[in-house]
């Protein structure tokens, strides 16, 4: 079985999702689009894992997960704090912490 | 140099040139410290003593110098009573540092020359003393002056007991800073405080000369000390030789008011009376003859460097001298009397052994009749309300009697009447100009006539002539504290003479300076005698023609040509330092200035501008979109990436 359509697959979803988090505004759809990175990224390590036969690619798709875990825990509570005091979920809005 | 100066001075070196070589003889001479030491305990208690000390500050005051006087005629009976041979006594205080090979000893020389300068000092400068008295007693700073008059004399004896140029030199710097806090005494006037710093300031450029001269001393010789010094002085090169003595006769301009560092003088005389007194007459403006005399194991090896001397000595006396003619300021021309005598002992000390002895007795009777002539020209503005200018005196011979007939003495004195201490001391340096160089015994003689003019002038505007007095003033003999000095000072003036009875000055001061050579007078010694006494004559009279029989205007004429008006400004000397010196001087520190603001203030700041400008630019990129920042986080990596993939390619 050949790596190259999994490996294409994940080029796919992580440029759908790194030009979602360039492009989009509303915060809930950018951090989707970090997950749908690194999930695209979880996707070619076990692919790679896979093809040299070894588990080290896996392990690090589990850390990825943890990580990734942790992060929506803390990214979302943000998230939630920064609606309730502006009533916006724009991640343009949140432009405050600059020059 | 024109062969006219320079041939007749070179004195040939295989003459013996005496070598110092102090004993330490015990008994009364080992009291030789306590001559400096008591005015300098006077000093202390009176300057730090603080107001306690004011009810009898100046009876301490007069007591130390006056037993340092008693002391030092104790001294110098006993040196006369020695041998010829063995009138060097030493005395060693303490080792004062070491560095290496070399040392400098703290030790005392006593011998014919410092005697005679310890009885000047201390003389003069107690009559000086016992006159301020009553001169400053109206004064709430009595005490203070006191305190400062003995350092003065303090300082003055260190630098005459001294035989190490190194001690010479303490005792230097403590001449001038003395007469600093003495010519800045009424320190409230802006023009008294601006004059000592004026002298403080002309005074640190002939220190340069001598802190040169002694450094070039120690690299020459190895050693700074009398001793060490004039046994091998003969064997350095001419050129070292030269360079010192002219290092030295720049530190004696600067102390002695020579040309060209003369300014500060006249300035001086914003201070008390009798600092001017004791300034010009005992202490102060001696010390560069002091100097000259007391280096001539140098200067004997040196004779350009003694040319150098000659010509300092002439140009001065012709300057102090026509100064003097044109001031109405009673002190001020005085002053310009002063340089222009100094100029007489600074010119004979350049003519060598020939002249050393009679640059020294100059130096005494000038001493004596120079502290008569200020005192008493303190006590006559004592008695006018302090009005120093002549124009409103006149006629006060009636009004003050005792003053003007001590004042009298002085005059006679100083243009050189037959008989009078100035006549044998000025008659003799004019010889032994005229027996070396005949440029320079003619300007003495001119500078004679000058005396005789600017000293007759000064009399008749002050004594004689027409009342010219201010409304309210009552001019009034002055207490007798003031006048017994005067008196003492004027009989000094009278019998300094006496010192020449036999040569005897000269066969005193021989073992010191040396045995002057058979003098070469073209003419008879009698008829340059009577040659001085004709010039000084005419002099007179011209003054007598000019001043005496003329009407004396209250205010002085401003239609007055171009020479008065020259004299007047000090014959431009402090015009000259301005626009040569100072400004010039302004101009460099004012570019330094600039460059350090704009050249070097500017590079740094111009620098930290840039980095500032640079940050500013850069800080537009912090704009707070989370987008951007994703846009250069994936940038990073997308380079980050291809930066591998080039590696491993």
């Amino acid at each position: 079985m050949s790596a190259t359509p999994f490996i294409i697959l994940s080029t796919l979803l992580f440029s759908i999702g790194a030009v979602g988090v360039l492009v989009r505004r509303n915060a809930i759809v950018v951090f989707m689009c970090v997950e749908l990175m690194l999930n695209a990224s979880n996707l070619a390590l076990i692919t790679f894992a896979r093809v040299n036969g070894n588990l080290d690619g896996q392990i690090a798709a589990f850390f990825v997960m943890v990580v990734a875990a942790a992060e929506v825990v803390v990214g979302l509570a943000i998230i939630m704090t920064i609606f309730r005091t502006r009533r916006s979920a724009s991640v343009d809005d949140a432009s405050l912490l600059k020059y | 140099m024109t062969p006219l100066l320079s041939a007749p001075l070179v004195r040939l070196a295989e003459e013996a040139v005496p070598v110092v070589h102090p004993t330490n003889a015990g008994g009364v001479f080992d009291l030789l410290w306590v001559v400096i030491a008591l005015p300098a305990l006077g000093a202390v208690v009176l300057l730090l003593g603080g107001r306690r000390t004011d009810r009898w500050g100046h009876l301490l005051g007069c007591a130390t110098v006056g037993v340092s006087f008693l002391l030092s005629m104790v001294l110098f009976f006993s040196l006369v009573l020695r041998d010829e041979a063995d009138r060097s006594i030493g005395q060693h205080l303490w080792t004062w540092f070491t560095a290496g090979n070399y040392t400098v000893q703290l030790d005392l020389l006593l011998d014919p020359l410092s005697a005679l300068f310890l009885l000047l000092i201390t003389g003069v400068g107690g009559l000086i003393h016992v006159y301020s008295v009553g001169y400053m007693a109206h004064d709430d700073r009595r005490r203070r002056f006191f305190g400062y008059l003995n350092l003065f004399v303090a300082a003055m004896l260190t630098l005459v007991l001294a035989s190490d140029y190194v001690g010479v030199f303490l005792g230097w710097e403590g001449v001038g800073l003395a007469s600093y806090l003495l010519i800045g005494f009424w320190q409230q006037k802006t023009s008294a405080a601006v004059a000592a710093k004026k002298a403080f300031v002309v005074n640190r450029v002939g220190d340069i000369g001598m802190a040169l001269g002694v450094g070039l001393m120690f690299a020459t010789f190895g050693t700074t000390s009398f001793a060490g010094i004039s046994a091998v002085s003969g064997e350095a090169s001419e050129a070292a030789v030269t360079g010192i003595g002219f290092l030295l006769l720049l530190a004696a301009c600067g102390k002695s008011a020579q040309f060209p560092l003369q300014s500060w003088l006249l300035d001086a005389m914003e201070g008390p009376t009798p600092v001017s007194a004791l300034i010009h007459a005992a202490t102060m403006v001696t010390a560069g003859v002091y100097l000259i005399t007391r280096s001539n194991f140098l200067f004997d090896y040196a004779p350009n460097a003694q040319t150098g001397v000659v010509v300092v000595g002439v140009i001065t006396l012709l300057m102090g001298a026509v100064i003097g003619c044109a001031k109405d300021d009673i002190k001020k021309a005085l002053a310009g009397s002063t340089m222009s005598q100094i100029g007489y002992m600074i010119l004979a000390a350049g003519l060598g052994p020939a002249g050393y002895a009679f640059a020294i007795l100059h130096l005494l009777a000038h001493g004596a009749f120079k502290a008569n002539l200020f005192l008493g020209a303190g006590s006559v503005m004592h008695g006018m309300d302090d009005d120093v200018n002549m124009r409103h005196y006149g006629a006060l011979q009636k009004a003050m009697p005792v003053t003007f007939l001590t004042f009298a003495m002085g005059y006679l004195a100083i243009i050189g009447f037959p008989g009078f201490s100035g006549f044998w001391s000025k008659d003799k340096i004019i010889e032994a100009a005229f027996a070396q160089n005949g440029l320079a015994g003619t300007c003495a003689l001119v500078g004679a006539a000058i005396t005789g003019f600017y000293m007759t002038r000064l009399m008749l505007l002050t004594f004689f002539t027409d009342k010219r007095w201010e409304k309210d003033v009552h001019p009034h003999e002055s207490p007798k504290v003031m006048t017994v000095p005067l008196i003492v000072l004027a009989a000094l003036s009278v019998l300094g003479g006496l010192l020449l009875l036999d040569d005897w000055i000269v066969d005193w001061l021989a073992p010191v300076v040396g045995e002057p050579g058979p003098e070469n007078l073209p003419v008879p010694a009698i008829f340059v005698s009577l040659l001085v006494v004709v010039v000084v004559a005419i002099g007179v009279a011209a003054a007598w023609f000019l001043v005496g029989k003329r009407e004396v205007p209250r205010e002085a004429p401003t239609t007055v040509s171009v020479f008065t008006r020259a004299a007047r400004a000090d014959l431009y000397g402090d015009a000259f330092n301005e626009e040569f010196l100072m400004r010039p001087g302004d101009r460099f520190v004012n570019g330094l200035v600039g460059f350090d603001e704009y050249g070097v203030d500017g590079a740094a700041e111009g620098t930290a501008a840039g980095f500032a400008g640079i940050a500013g630019s850069l800080r537009r990129l912090q704009n707070g979109y989370v987008r951007s920042y994703a846009l250069s986080l994936l940038g990073g990596a997308a380079l980050v990436v291809l930066a591998l993939l080039v590696v491993n390619i």
